[in-house]
């Protein structure tokens, strides 16, 4: 296949994960011009461009920086390094060609449709959040509903409050700072519902968007009717049960104009899945190894992409790392470089109540020194411990006095722990409860 | 009798669970449960004075964006939260503007100041 244009590593999306990663692959010798960042939005940054609260990268940079603060400092540092980019460029897909190489399609107003190829495709195309089909709300569907991501472009990019009164069903990170946003802004947040017995924002998003304004939040608790024709007049919640189901009786009706909707976030993986590249079911993000490479030789992922992040410091961390796993592979110490010094993949396990891990397998022979294991788990544990099993014996645990699903966790493995012991062939992680019982 | 105040800190994403003790004068004598020196200075100043960062957007003239973002350059008293918002929303900017841009000084006599966070192109 003849390709329009050529660069050695393509990223796919310019939002924190691909600046960081395109800046990482620089810094480990892949030569700026040989990388070429595909963004389809008008600016570089990402989802950060409309996340105006405080509270970024407090571990990157040592201080506490808006959205807009954030992304200005990566993409500053892209441009520094001459980095190329490509803005308003919709990437529509990925195939990798007979001799291994990708061949990226992408459109534009000024090139029309064209394609790339390229040796390694970083994928960092973020996440979007679940649309209210999916939700099953029963009623008419009147104007003023609205995603909370929707709300939080139209007022902090567009400048127009989306309502006045506002319920928000879902307690995700978005909805909590759309209740405090709106609130400042003179709206009346009435209540946030959550169908969890937990809520899957962050603590500190419930104290300082929820508490500080006496909003409530009500757990438990579903949307059980809208009412209004033309545009929301009053929304209804009500208490569900063990089986997620509304309590009769427990009906409470508040008038708005508004309902937010912040049910979470899925990966966008769209073109991964194109390509063929191996999805987990938990995350819907690409299964990867230690060098967060997919399926695919030479295709690796980072940020929401790969799983959904609730700490852009965490995005950044990891999509350097991809950023300089991808120009490791394009110098030809890439996958199928020896995979026999590699040694079989050891499997990396979650069970009981992890939900997931980030890697879920690392070869032996390419990992780093210490390797960061991210995980979340699937329910609130107090003073339960993380507990690490190489193969059937336990070789770690670690107390933790909460754990919960809005929080991403982490352990670090040690290379030489694994070289030691004989044989490794699985890495479990898991929620250890037995203690807590004994309390 | 001392006071112990469960809080968690909002100085970081991570929210760390920080137990504050205090006598019987209001003097903070422990804090525990904090991850780094951020977090003890939060939760001894949140019993006693507690302070927010106000993030919000001011219109812009002339520039290719209709509203942009600012922020208080350092904390304010939690209770003159919406004093600094209605100073906020009397405000605007001239494109082009800034990162770091003052748009008020000194708000609400706080000695903050109120400060451009996304720069801002003429149109
Ligand atoms: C509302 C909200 C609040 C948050 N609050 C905080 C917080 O307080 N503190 C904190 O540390 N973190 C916070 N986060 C998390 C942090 O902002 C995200 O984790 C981070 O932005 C993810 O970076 P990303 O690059 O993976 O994704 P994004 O920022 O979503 O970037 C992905 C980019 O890819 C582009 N793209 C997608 N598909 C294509 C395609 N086919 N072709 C070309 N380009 C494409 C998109 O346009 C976008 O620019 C928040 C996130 C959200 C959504
Ligand atoms: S104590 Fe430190 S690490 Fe913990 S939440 Fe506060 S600032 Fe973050």
């Amino acid at each position: 296949m003849n390709a329009d244009k050529k660069a050695k590593i393509v990223i796919i999306g310019g939002g924190p994960a691909g600046l960081s990663a395109a800046a990482a692959a620089n810094e480990a010798g892949a030569a700026a011009g040989d990388i070429l960042i595909l963004e389809r939005d008008n600016v570089l940054g990402g989802i950060l461009n409309q996340c105006i609260h405080n509270g970024f990268g407090l571990h990157t940079f040592k201080e506490e920086l808006t959205g807009p603060e954030y992304a200005a400092r990566f993409v500053s540092t892209v441009q520094e390094r001459g980095i190329p980019y490509l803005l308003n460029t919709i990437v529509v897909d990925i195939s990798v060609d007979g001799d291994g190489s990708k061949v990226v399609s992408a459109m534009n107003r000024t090139d029309g449709f064209f394609t790339v190829r390229a040796d390694a495709v970083i994928l960092a195309m973020g996440c979007r959040e679940r649309p209210r089909g999916a939700l099953n709300i029963p009623g008419y569907r009147p104007a003023g509903i609205y995603t909370a991501g929707t709300a939080q472009r139209f007022v902090n990019i567009e400048g127009r409050m989306p309502g006045h009164e506002v319920v928000i069903l879902g307690s995700g990170d978005i909805g909590l700072i759309m209740a405090r946003r709106m609130t400042l802004e003179g709206a009346k947040v009435k209540v946030v519902a959550e169908l969890m017995p937990y809520s899957g924002g962050l603590k500190r998003n419930i104290v300082q968007c929820l508490d500080d304004f006496g909003i409530p939040l009500k757990l438990s608790h579903t949307v059980t009717d809208i009412r209004g024709r033309e545009r929301v007049e009053a929304v209804t919640i009500a208490e569900v049960g063990p089986d997620r189901k509304p309590v009769p009786g427990t009906e409470e009706t508040y008038t708005c104009d508004t309902l937010l909707l912040s049910c979470g976030l899925i990966p966008e993986n769209e073109l991964s899945s194109q390509l063929g590249v191996e999805l987990s079911r938990v995350t819907s993000g690409p299964v990867v190894n230690e060098s967060l490479e997919t399926s695919v030789p030479g295709v690796f992922a980072c940020g929401n992409v790969l799983h959904v992040h609730d700490l852009v410091d965490y995005v950044s961390e990891e999509a350097a790392n991809a950023g300089r796993n991808a120009a490791g592979y394009v110098e030809g110490n890439g996958s199928e470089g020896k995979p026999e010094e590699d040694g079989t993949p050891v499997q990396v396990i979650a069970k009981d109540g992890v939900r997931y891990t980030v890697p879920s397998s690392i070869r032996i022979g390419r990992m780093n020194d210490l390797q960061l294991i991210r995980f979340r788990v699937g329910a609130v544990y107090r003073d339960a411990s993380i507990a690490i099993d190489f193969n059937d014996t336990v070789v770690r645990t670690q107390k933790k006095r909460i754990l919960a699903p809005g929080e991403m966790e982490q352990v670090i493995l040690k290379k030489e722990d694994l070289q030691k012991f004989e044989g490794l062939k699985t890495i479990t992680i898991r929620v250890d409860t037995s203690e807590a019982k004994k309390q | 009798m001392s006071r112990i105040t469960e809080l968690t800190c909002i100085r970081c994403p991570i929210g760390c669970q920080i137990t504050v003790t205090q006598d019987d004068d209001g003097k903070v004598t422990e804090i525990k449960g904090n991850s780094c020196p951020r977090g003890y200075e939060y939760a001894g100043s949140e019993v006693t004075n507690p302070v927010r960062t106000v993030t919000s957007t001011v219109h812009v003239e002339g520039g290719v964006l209709p509203v942009t973002s600012v922020k208080t350059k350092g904390d304010i008293p939690k209770g003159r939260i919406f004093d600094c918002m209605q100073a906020i929303n009397a405000a605007s900017v001239k494109a082009p503007a800034a990162i770091g841009d003052v748009v008020i000084r000194d708000v609400c006599g706080l000695g903050v100041d109120v400060i451009v966070t996304r720069a801002v192109a003429k149109a």
